[in-house]
């Protein structure tokens, strides 16, 4: 995993709540046995018509929110499915951040495994930069050792991240390895409880 | 202070505990599936890992697979992901229940029919309706794939103690509603995240009188409601269901993991994060009107408006312009084309029999196409021999074999765009039954009903009208 620390990006906006796992990438696609190439097919429903035309209406074709790699969203933003396809996809299109008032659980450790900071900030910070965000030139900067947030216009805020996470994220550790540090551990706990059996 | 159900068993799940540390969580059972596995298998091989505890993993499958004739997999791409489950269960050591297998079903219906889902476990599975196996007093949650291969490799989690909430349904359910139409209520009332970061302890009388089938229903959509797990503690109920089943174990071994099952109970002066108290009477037969299982009435009721303001105006327009659906209008006036029974939701054994009950000689109407399809293999076979097979089929529904089939149309089976379905599964997301279908969800009994009537009906008064006559 990249290590993420001081991170500067441009914001997409999708003003809209619960927005589900099944909207970010589609079941259609879900039956790929790589971990890569998920970005072209996401919002896919949302962002093309039955013809495979892209759909002008939609948030993401709209010409504010091209080149962007941070996307502001909605609160409990990857209700639903557990489908770790959504931040795949976030990611491969090319968001590594995603910004929203709240998130749902799986989702949300879905995206930490990916090296993509959840940021949750309140649902009136989330509102302010929505309505900033559609500025040509408006940028964000994300610092994630100091769990900040911050534009360039004066506005900043800090965000909850669990100390653990954070590690992992700014050092861009694997964690399997890590947590095979505690195969002792793990054994002691197996032989003296029911784990020592099979089933 | 006492303790709740939750945190004693996952007080006892506990590997590590440290400061600035989420819990290094042990984790007695994964199930696995086609769809969410094959980068967590070829994750392990890239890095040389193995799987820990081949003995408690289990694997089926079911997203994919086709519910006519299952050996013709006409999708490449859905073919080459069944036989990549396949190789890495035969590649890994993991027992698998694959198409040829009597055991071969959705994933949350087989584990607890086997008897692998047991009270005070840890459970996980790379698919959110984990939250199922709750039912048996376990803490069952789904997984992302990351995690999926996490627990392969070390059969832990690092997990930061949720918490829980006490959500006490008492009183009578009415004729005619069932535990579907309590979870739905339940949602439609708190939201589709009223549960985020905690585990749901569903107690009370209600929950208390039903059977395991509706047990599993209800905590089956715990994470509709933005709880990642949800469960019921262990009674007589659980043990019975469990006793003589495969991977039970008998005798007096079984007799001993009762008593231990026994322990695992909510104290007295346990304290919740949250609590809720319900009255089981008020709840109606539901159906789901919009896009997210939240978006829910009381079939006696009607779709909301935007005045009532109980909805988001763009939220609503929204949902009301993909349903093509007017606001205010009575749920009755619902059209349905198309019926959908099964899913992990609703397709056990009492499913099919509530549904059955309710066509009762009837035929289903012109213009609807109606299916049914077996949660498992066991359940397919268990229904042909009680002849509800012969119910449904001379009533006109399609009796197909097991899989997730329309829950989530990965296979063939789908809706066609702005036709409406009354479906028994769990999630009414836009596109989930094909790109532009209409899901309603509902109970067994109302969607055999709808089937019947090809609109909604209040199965209440319809059974009484039936009485009176
Ligand atoms: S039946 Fe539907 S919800 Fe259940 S596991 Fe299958 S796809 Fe998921």
């Amino acid at each position: 995993m990249e290590p993420i620390t001081l991170y500067k990006g441009r914001a997409a906006v999708l003003d809209r709540n619960n927005v589900d796992t099944d909207q970010i990438i589609p079941k259609q696609f879900l039956k790929r046995i790589e971990r890569s190439g998920f970005g072209e097919f996401l919002f896919y429903n949302w962002r093309f018509d039955e013809e495979g035309k892209k759909r002008p209406d939609f948030e993401l074709n709209q010409p504010q929110n091209q080149n962007t790699s941070i996307l502001i969203a909605g609160e409990n933003f990857g209700c639903g499915s557990s489908r770790e396809h959504a931040p795949w996809s976030l990611k491969d299109y090319g968001f590594d951040i995603v910004i929203a008032p709240s998130y749902a659980d799986i989702f949300k450790s879905n995206c930490m495994k990916n090296g993509m900071v959840p940021v949750a900030l309140t649902p009136s910070e989330v509102k302010h930069l929505m309505e900033a965000a559609s500025a040509p030139d408006y940028e964000l900067t994300i610092d994630l050792p100091n769990q900040t947030l911050r534009d360039d216009q004066g506005f900043e805020a800090s965000f909850e991240i669990h100390p653990y996470w954070k590690e992992m994220l700014v050092k861009g550790w694997d964690e399997i390895s890590i947590t095979l540090q505690y195969d002792k551990a793990i054994s002691a706990f197996e032989s003296r409880t029911k784990a020592a059996s099979t089933i | 202070m006492g303790k709740s159900i939750i945190e004693k068993i996952w007080d006892q799940h506990i590997v590590n505990e440290e400061e600035n540390k989420p819990d290094l969580l042990y984790i007695d059972l994964q199930y696995i599936h086609e769809v969410t596995s094959p980068q967590a298998f070829e994750g392990l091989r890239l890095k040389g890992r193995t799987v820990r505890r081949p003995d408690r993993t289990f694997a089926t499958m079911d997203h994919n697979v086709p519910t006519v004739n299952r050996y013709f997999i006409e999708d490449d791409i859905a073919r080459k992901q069944l036989d990549a489950l396949d190789q890495n269960c035969k590649e890994f050591g993991i027992r698998l229940a694959d198409l040829d297998s009597p055991e071969q079903g959705i994933v949350h219906v087989i584990g607890p029919e086997l008897g692998l889902t047991q009270p005070g476990m840890t459970i996980v599975c790379g698919d959110s309706h984990t939250s199922t196996h709750g039912a048996f007093g376990s803490i069952a949650f789904g997984i992302g794939t990351s995690e999926v291969e996490h627990v392969l490799a070390t059969q832990t989690l690092w997990q930061t103690k949720p918490k829980t909430l006490k959500l006490e349904v008492n009183g009578q359910l009415g004729h005619g509603v069932k535990a579907k139409d309590v979870i739905l209520y339940v949602i439609a009332k708190f939201g589709v995240d009223f549960g985020t970061g905690h585990i749901i302890e569903y107690c009370g009388e209600v929950f208390r009188d039903m059977s395991m089938e509706e047990r599993m229903t209800v905590c089956n959509m715990s994470i509709e409601g933005g709880a990642r797990a949800g469960l019921v503690a262990p009674d007589e109920t659980t043990f019975s269901y469990l006793k003589g089943r495969k991977y039970v174990p008998k005798g007096e071994e079984f007799e001993r993991c009762v008593q231990d099952w026994k322990s695992l109970s909510s104290d007295q002066d346990a304290v919740y994060d949250q609590e809720i108290i319900l009255d089981g009477s008020l709840i109606s037969p539901m159906v789901s009107w919009g896009t997210n299982p939240g978006m829910a009435s009381g079939v006696d009721g009607k779709v909301p408006t935007f005045a009532e303001e109980i909805i988001d105006s763009k939220e609503l327009d929204r949902a009301l312009a993909y349903m093509g659906l007017k606001e205010g209008m009575a749920i009755t006036d619902i059209p349905v084309q198309h019926v959908f029974i099964g899913s992990c939701t609703n397709s056990r054994i009492e499913d099919l029999r509530q549904a059955a009950e309710m066509i009762d000689g009837q035929e289903v109407h012109k213009g609807v196409r109606a299916m049914v399809v077996p949660g498992s293999q066991r359940v397919k076979r268990q229904a042909e021999e009680e002849g509800l097979d012969e119910i449904f089929k001379s009533a006109g529904f399609e009796w197909r074999e097991s899989g997730c089939s329309m829950c989530l149309s990965m296979n063939p089976d789908a809706v066609p765009s702005g036709e409406h379905c009354a479906s028994t599964s769990n999630r009414n997301f836009e596109g989930r039954q094909g790109a532009g279908a209409r899901t309603h969800l509902v109970s067994p009994a109302m969607a055999a009903a709808a089937a019947i009537h090809g609109k909604f009906v209040d199965i209440r008064k319809f059974k009484q009208a039936e009485q009176v006559h």
